[in-house]
């Protein structure tokens, strides 16, 4: 075997411009994959991630009968009384932020325009709104503040208006009027989910109360928990039969869909590039197979069974696949790293029922790490059975005919 | 006793649609120690008599016995192991692994048949010593000369000591005093240790050197053998 070994690593350095180009040319294709699972993964986790922590939270508690596409105000499709309820849900370990949040459609008129928007009532002082002072120009809102509002930074560009600027608002109410009032915008908040940033306005919870005439409902309760694993626990904790409860797994069922959708075409690009590395590990080795044809029909002439020839060919595109391989998590590392602290920048993509940030940054998990080396090394090693197979079938009479002359 | 035994053997080659009588029913009984040349002018058939008789290829028709042994319908890692054991091969061409030093040539046979490693470092260093390439030991094929890469052929040939050695026109690329040097040592060896050697030449110089000869003629034993020196 170490005869083996020795001989497949010379065999190498035979033509080492040849199989330098072969394993670079795998080590590209596999830089290349762990870039793209890197960049899908964070993208599609970014999106879930600001979907969580803008809209859905990890669980929601609501009405029976409330229904997230109507943005209903009638009051049995409302959760009474939310402070207490968000008071008791506190209390369980597990959760992290419990706040409730009320919403309501309107239409915010600007000049001879009107825009569609989502108004959401918020207790300005729960941490669960920290997405929103991140990025925040100007003020937050104070809860006793009855005509302020926080604008998306999306929305005040469309808008063109800032800061400090007037904003009117007509809003749908609870017995279906519709209310108007002008507010100040205290300030603009940016989540780079241009998505979000376009169509929300927030307002303190309790003046959402009051101009949607909900009294003291909110729509539903917003919980993060510790930990997203304790999902299923804290809901199943939850479960009543006066309350309706949620998971992120339910309220982003776009997301994960589209997750799962994406994973699926990566396979097949998985399988594209490799396919097309693999081509070029067979090619190298048929070339080999094809001028060792004498070499092939001595060591058949001493007496080295064919298993023992395929056995040396595999070896050497052993070699070549983990000398691919170590390339390629190198300069998969590199631009794997650079594309998470870099990221790709997108700008707003006009995709709906997703809230994809205007900047990719990439992820590349451990297990996609393993998974696409794996693939790397099982593909070539199946790709080079080809000429390995044509090697040691070569009748030795034959190759040592070949090689003749 | 007799090492080989070719009965009635014929090989017909097919190429598309020709088809070609290489053997037409050549019968021979070789006995250990031979020296034996097999001549005769190109196309006659030595190529395909040494390698029916070395377990590379199998008769059209009739048996080849390699010590009492049918090996004419042997499978492919049978007649690899029978290679293995029994038959050492020499070409034309100098077959040695280019990428392996000498001492590594000699050695690779040895490992094949699985001796251990002190015994083989010995025996690779006795054959070495035979040939007087013990300084060229690691030494590349491309750093030898044609006579002294046909030498440490000879050698690796006869590494797991086999019954027979077969050589075909092992001179053929060598200058007049290489091949000499080549043809002395096949002869010291044959004697030194009683292996059979049969070689393949159209070479009247190497000739001589044969105790005896069979010619070979379209295919076929030609008659009135001579035995030089015998
Ligand atoms: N592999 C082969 N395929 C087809 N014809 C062959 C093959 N090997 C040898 N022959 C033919 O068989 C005949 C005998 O060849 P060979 O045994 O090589 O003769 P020699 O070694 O005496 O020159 C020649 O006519 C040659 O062309
Ligand atoms: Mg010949």
């Amino acid at each position: 075997m170490k005869q083996l070994l020795t001989m497949a690593l010379r065999d190498l350095g035979r033509n080492r411009r040849r199989s330098l180009f072969s394993a670079l040319a795998l080590g590209i294709g596999l830089a290349l994959l762990l870039l793209m699972a890197g960049v899908v993964n964070g993208e599609m986790e970014g999106a879930l991630n600001s979907a969580i922590t803008l809209q859905s939270g990890h669980l929601q508690v609501r009405s029976k009968t409330y229904t997230e596409d109507k943005t209903s105000l009638a009051f049995e499709d409302l959760v009474e009384n939310p402070g207490d309820l968000a008071a008791r849900i506190g209390q369980l370990p597990p959760v992290a932020v419990v706040t409730p949040r009320l919403f309501a459609s309107g239409i915010a008129a600007v000049g001879d325009r009107s825009v569609g928007l989502r108004i959401v009532g918020i207790d300005p002082a729960s941490p669960a709104n920290d997405p929103f002072r991140k990025g925040l120009v100007g003020a937050f809102l104070a809860p006793d503040d009855r005509e302020g509002v926080l604008i998306g930074q999306t929305l005040a560009d469309k808008i063109a208006l800032k800061t400090g600027d007037s904003l009117t608002l007509l809003v749908n109410t609870s017995n279906g009027d519709v209310d108007q009032q002008a507010f100040v915008i205290r300030g603009v908040f940016n989540t780079n989910t241009p998505g979000f940033d376009e169509n929300t306005v927030l307002m303190p919870l309790a003046k959402a109360q009051a101009i949607t005439r909900a009294d003291n409902h909110a729509s539903i309760l917003f919980i993060l928990l510790k930990d997203k694993e304790q999902t299923g626990a804290v809901a199943a904790a939850l479960t009543s039969n006066q309350y309706d409860v949620k998971t992120w797994l339910q309220l982003n069922d776009v997301a994960v869909q589209t997750e799962q959708l994406a994973n699926g075409f990566m396979y097949v690009l998985y399988l594209i590039v490799l396919a097309i590395t693999a081509t070029v590990i067979v090619n190298t080795l048929v070339m080999a197979v094809f001028e060792r044809t004498r070499e092939i029909g001595v060591l058949s002439a001493i007496g080295m069974r064919s298993s023992r020839i395929m056995t040396m060919f595999l070896v050497e595109s052993g070699f070549l696949t983990i000398g691919g391989i170590v390339i390629g998590l190198v300069l998969g590392g590199l631009m794997v790293l650079w594309a998470t602290v870099f990221g790709f920048h997108i700008g707003n993509i006009g995709a709906t029922g997703l809230l994809i940030s205007d900047t990719i940054h990439a992820h590349l998990t451990l297990s996609d790490t393993v998974m696409l080396t794996a693939l790397t090394l099982i593909i070539s090693l199946i790709a080079s059975l080809y000429p390995a197979t044509l090697a040691s079938r070569m009748e030795p009479v034959e190759a040592l005919h070949g090689g003749r002359g | 006793m007799e090492v080989v035994k070719v009965e009635n053997v014929t090989r017909t080659y097919k190429v598309g649609n020709t088809e070609t009588q290489a053997l037409r029913g050549v019968s021979l009984t070789i006995e250990n120690g031979e020296f034996t040349a097999l001549v005769g002018p190109s196309g006659s058939g030595k190529t395909t008599l040494l390698q029916l008789i070395g377990c590379l290829d199998q008769p059209t028709s009739g048996h080849v016995t390699i010590n009492g042994k049918d090996v004419s319908t042997l499978n492919r890692n049978q007649r690899a192991d029978m290679r293995r054991a029994s038959i050492g091969f020499v070409f034309q061409f100098f077959a040695l692994i280019p990428t392996l030093t000498a001492y590594e040539n000699i050695e690779m046979p040895l490992l094949l048949a699985g001796v251990n490693g002190t015994e083989r470092r010995n025996r690779v260093m006795e054959l070495l010593d035979i040939v007087d390439l013990k300084d060229h030991a690691h030494h590349r094929p491309d750093q030898l000369s044609g006579g002294q890469q046909q030498r440490v052929a000879i050698v690796r040939a006869l590494a797991s000591k086999p019954a027979l050695l077969l050589a075909d026109e092992p001179t053929a690329n060598l200058d007049t005093p290489n091949g000499k040097v080549v043809m002395e040592t096949m002869v010291r060896l044959n004697k030194a240790t009683g292996v059979t050697f049969v070689f393949a030449t159209h070479d009247p110089r190497v000739i001589s050197y044969a105790r005896r000869v069979v010619t070979l003629r379209d295919g076929l034993i030609a008659d009135g053998q001579v035995t030089p020196g015998a």
